[in-house]
């Protein structure tokens, strides 16, 4: 991989961006970049717009770094990055709902988060009345004996809503087309004008089960912006909180993968684990996900006192009851009948897509924000970044498993070096300057960015996170092309992308 | 006892299988809860839960054709007939000579049938993906429980099934491989039959998986109440069979006394618990198999049977 910043040294950086730079680029410079990313020298970390303006954040060079070019569409009109590279079409397609902003050439001109049913078009732009809703246009398969099933996006369980368009011949899927934004929430226009703190509560209900992460996201941009160090004791809890979210968040999916192969031992034995994380992440920190336990500025409470010892109770818990469990998933073959070779996602999609977490791993993309885009405290820790090649549900459970123990180590270390002291810095109140900072966190699906811009007076201006099932979903339709139906809940588990964070 | 008593001990049979059927699928619900250290729903809720169904309204979608109002009842009348049929606590039933293997096994064939056409009716994705799935069991479940079937009255003489558990309760019985074949292979079509794990998951809420539950996706109310107690009655029927055929101890003979009777309930109510206890731990052992590894699966029952048959033509001692 090569750097951005060669090509984008010569174009002026905007001033008080951190700490990654941001440069206003013109239309041909624009194009390399979508050149490059398709040619696969760069990942696209995320594609958002602004008033009158689009911004990338890529990833490239060794060691890898982001770079985030912005360009000006004064006339409505950006040259579309997906044409080339396909993992940026959803975000063009997001961009031009909320924004207004067109892909000039783009090949998907299908709304994507606007079904028709808002109060206003391009709520985020110049608004516009609201159109009659027009019936969504699902991609075609031509073929004999295709049939198209419709799932969702109210399904016979309680999940989160998202359709889901199986073209199929007899049971084995020809193509699965999603449909999402169900749960569009609106959140990035309720950050614009909110105080900061009322952002970062904002943040933190983004996705529920990724809370700490993308607290964490959205409160390193924000510090970033003010150029606010939050102090040390609380960087190492905001570190403990968020492998306690990854043990708990893991563990549970690892019993529920095993719950849709009808396995139900698996499920029982995992929740009981999860719900000792949770009991136990409530009595550190006051909440069972922690929400609203990492603020901008630091944490908003400190350890409780018997914390350390619950959790070195907690670790021991997991490291004796796991391996049993482990043990039991690899010797019932009716359940590796299920998993292995199931839902492969090729190594070269999950590159192309820059997929995180679990999902990219699993795949052979050996990408970790903790390891690559090193942020405190992880450079003071000690762990392994399991990456298996298979990119089937199986591998995606042992990454898994892998990063549960390598969590519990972390939770080890950071109890015995914690340092003492404050857990929360003032943030510069009414006095305090505009700036804009961008974060790159890795929750427990994989890398979120968040990028805020800063008013004068500690007011957020402009506000994006971008959850790592932006780039997750649509790998989703890739991996289950080609397997049974029925495998789709099983598939669909073992990449558990979230509905809301997507949404937003 | 004669016309009176054969009467009333078929009576209180078809009494005792349509009162029973909700208490052993409760029963298996509680025992695979507590192998999960769940507590597990009350014993009594699939009772609760049909009269609640029977007494909310049905709703039937809007292209539903008569068919789709009458697969209930026809699917109930004959499962219950069906489960009637086979000696749960006594052999001397008024009908037993209509208690043919063969005539069960129709009767469960047409219940099949209109459920699968019910599923097909209302014309949603889910209700054809479900009775394809059946159907495609179907072609391998029949036959096989067919080839069962001759290869026990091939050994007792008579596909009647009092007759059977006469001769199998006979000391010329023996142990023979052929029957042994037919053991296992019966149980394999019974957990297909059930929609049972590892075939298909009586507890899931996954639409994209459901077998017998896509097929009956669109039924609520009294409609659902019936189909819910003709699945029950027919785990009973299974578990019964398996019972009657091949565990006949306890049975209480035709013109047998009331103590006879008694012996028989309790040895039938002693049965039902040991299945159930079984199924339940089964279940909890082994995920569910992949759709397409259904048909090997119930391919084993019908070689089963196939070879359980010939063995019976090439050695009249296995």
């Amino acid at each position: 991989m090569t750097n951005a910043t060669p090509i984008l040294g010569a174009f002026p950086a905007a001033p008080d961006h951190m700490p990654w730079p941001r440069r206003v680029v013109d239309e041909a410079i624009w194009r390399v970049l979508s050149a490059r990313l398709s040619a696969g020298e760069l990942s696209l970390l995320g594609l958002w717009g602004d008033a009158g303006m689009v911004h990338m954040a890529v990833l490239g060079g060794d060691p890898v770094a982001v770079t985030v070019a912005s360009l000006a569409c004064p006339d409505g009109h950006f040259p579309s990055v997906g044409r080339e590279h396909p993992p940026a079409i959803r975000f063009e397609r997001a961009i031009r709902d909320l924004f207004g902003l067109e892909a000039s050439d783009a090949l998907d001109r299908r709304p994507w988060l606007d079904h028709g049913v808002w109060s206003a078009r391009t709520p985020l732009g110049r608004p516009g009345a609201p159109e009659a809703p027009t019936p969504y246009a699902f991609l075609t398969s031509v073929g004999e004996g295709l049939h198209q099933i419709p799932v969702g996006p109210v399904h016979a369980g309680i999940i989160e809503p998202g359709h889901f368009r199986f073209t199929a011949a007899g049971e084995t899927v020809v193509r699965l087309e999603e449909r999402l934004g169900y749960t569009h929430k609106g959140v990035e226009a309720l950050m614009a004008g909110a105080p900061i703190d009322r952002a970062a509560m904002l943040a933190a209900r983004c996705s529920g089960d990724s809370t700490v992460a993308s607290s964490i996201a959205f409160a390193r941009a924000v510090e970033a912006a003010l150029r606010v160090a939050p102090p040390p004791r609380a960087v190492w809890l905001r570190a403990l909180a968020a492998e306690l979210e990854r043990v708990a968040n893991h563990l549970g999916d690892i019993g529920a993968i095993c719950n849709d192969a009808a396995f139900a031992v698996m499920l029982a034995h995992c929740s009981v684990l999860r719900e000792r994380v949770l009991r136990a992440a409530a009595n550190c920190f006051g909440h069972r996900l922690m929400m609203d336990a990492v603020a901008p500025g630091g944490m908003s409470v400190d350890l409780a006192a018997d914390g350390p010892k619950l959790l070195h109770e907690l670790v021991a818990t997991i490291r004796r009851t796991l391996p049993p469990l482990v043990e039991l998933y690899d010797d019932t073959a009716s359940l590796q009948d299920r998993t292995v070779g199931t839902g492969i996602l090729k190594p070269e999609l999950a590159r192309q897509f820059a997929c995180g977490g679990f999902v990219g791993r699993a795949s052979g993309r050996s990408f970790d924000a903790r390891r690559d885009l090193v942020y405190p405290p992880y450079d003071r820790l000690r762990f392994e970044v399991p990456v298996r090649r298979e990119g089937d549900v199986d591998a995606r459970v042992r990454v898994r498993i892998a990063e549960v123990e390598e969590s519990l180590t972390m939770i080890v270390q950071i109890l015995a070096e914690m340092p003492s002291g404050a857990v929360l810095a003032d943030l510069p109140g009414a006095d305090a300057p505009g700036g804009e900072g961008i974060a790159v966190v890795e929750g427990f699906r994989g890398d979120i960015l968040a990028w805020v811009r800063l008013a004068p007076g500690g007011i957020v201006d402009r506000a994006h996170l971008r959850d790592p099932s932006w780039l997750q979903w649509p790998l989703l339709e890739a991996a289950i092309e080609g397997n049974i139906v029925a495998d789709f809940p099983l598939c669909n588990k073992s990449f558990n992308c979230s509905y809301s964070g997507h949404d937003l | 006892m004669g016309l009176i008593g054969d009467l009333s001990i078929q009576i209180t049979q078809m009494l005792v299988v349509l009162l029973l059927s909700p208490l052993l699928t409760g029963f298996v619900r509680v025992v695979k809860a507590r192998l999960l250290r769940r507590r597990g729903p009350p014993l009594l809720q699939p009772y609760r839960d049909l009269i609640k169904l029977a007494r909310k309204e049905a709703i039937v979608a809007d292209g539903a054709s008569w068919l789709f109002r009458a697969a209930p009842y026809l699917i109930f009348a004959a499962t219950w007939v069906a489960a009637a049929l086979v000696p749960t606590f006594a052999t001397g039933l008024l009908f037993s000579w209509s208690a043919d293997l063969i005539v069960i096994t129709a009767l469960l064939g047409s219940a099949r049938f209109f459920l699968a056409l019910a599923g097909m009716d209302v014309g949603t994705s889910f209700g054809g993906l479900g009775s394809s799935r059946e159907m495609m069991f179907a072609t391998l479940a029949e036959p096989a429980l067919i080839m069962i079937v001759f290869t026990l009255a091939l050994i007792a003489g008579s596909t009647q099934l009092s007759t059977v558990a006469g001769f199998m309760l006979s000391p010329e019985v023996g142990l023979r491989v052929s029957l042994g074949m037919a053991l296992i292979g019966l149980v394999i079509v019974a957990i297909a039959e059930n929609a049972r794990i590892p075939v298909d998951n009586p507890a899931t809420h996954l639409e994209l998986t459901m077998v017998h539950e896509a097929m009956v996706l669109e039924y609520s109310g009294r409609h659902l109440a019936m189909i819910e107690l003709s699945s029950q009655l027919k785990l009973l029927l299974y578990v019964s069979l398996i019972a009657c055929v091949f565990v006949p101890w306890g049975l209480a003979p035709v013109d047998a006394g009331f103590s006879a009777h008694l012996v028989g309930v309790a040895a039938y109510v002693g049965k039902l618990a040991a299945a159930g206890i079984l199924l339940a731990l089964f279940e909890t052992t082994v995920a569910k198999m992949r759709v397409f590894r259904v048909p090997d699966f119930l391919g084993v029952a019908l070689m089963l049977g196939l070879l359980a048959t010939l063995l019976r033509f090439v050695s009249r001692g296995l």
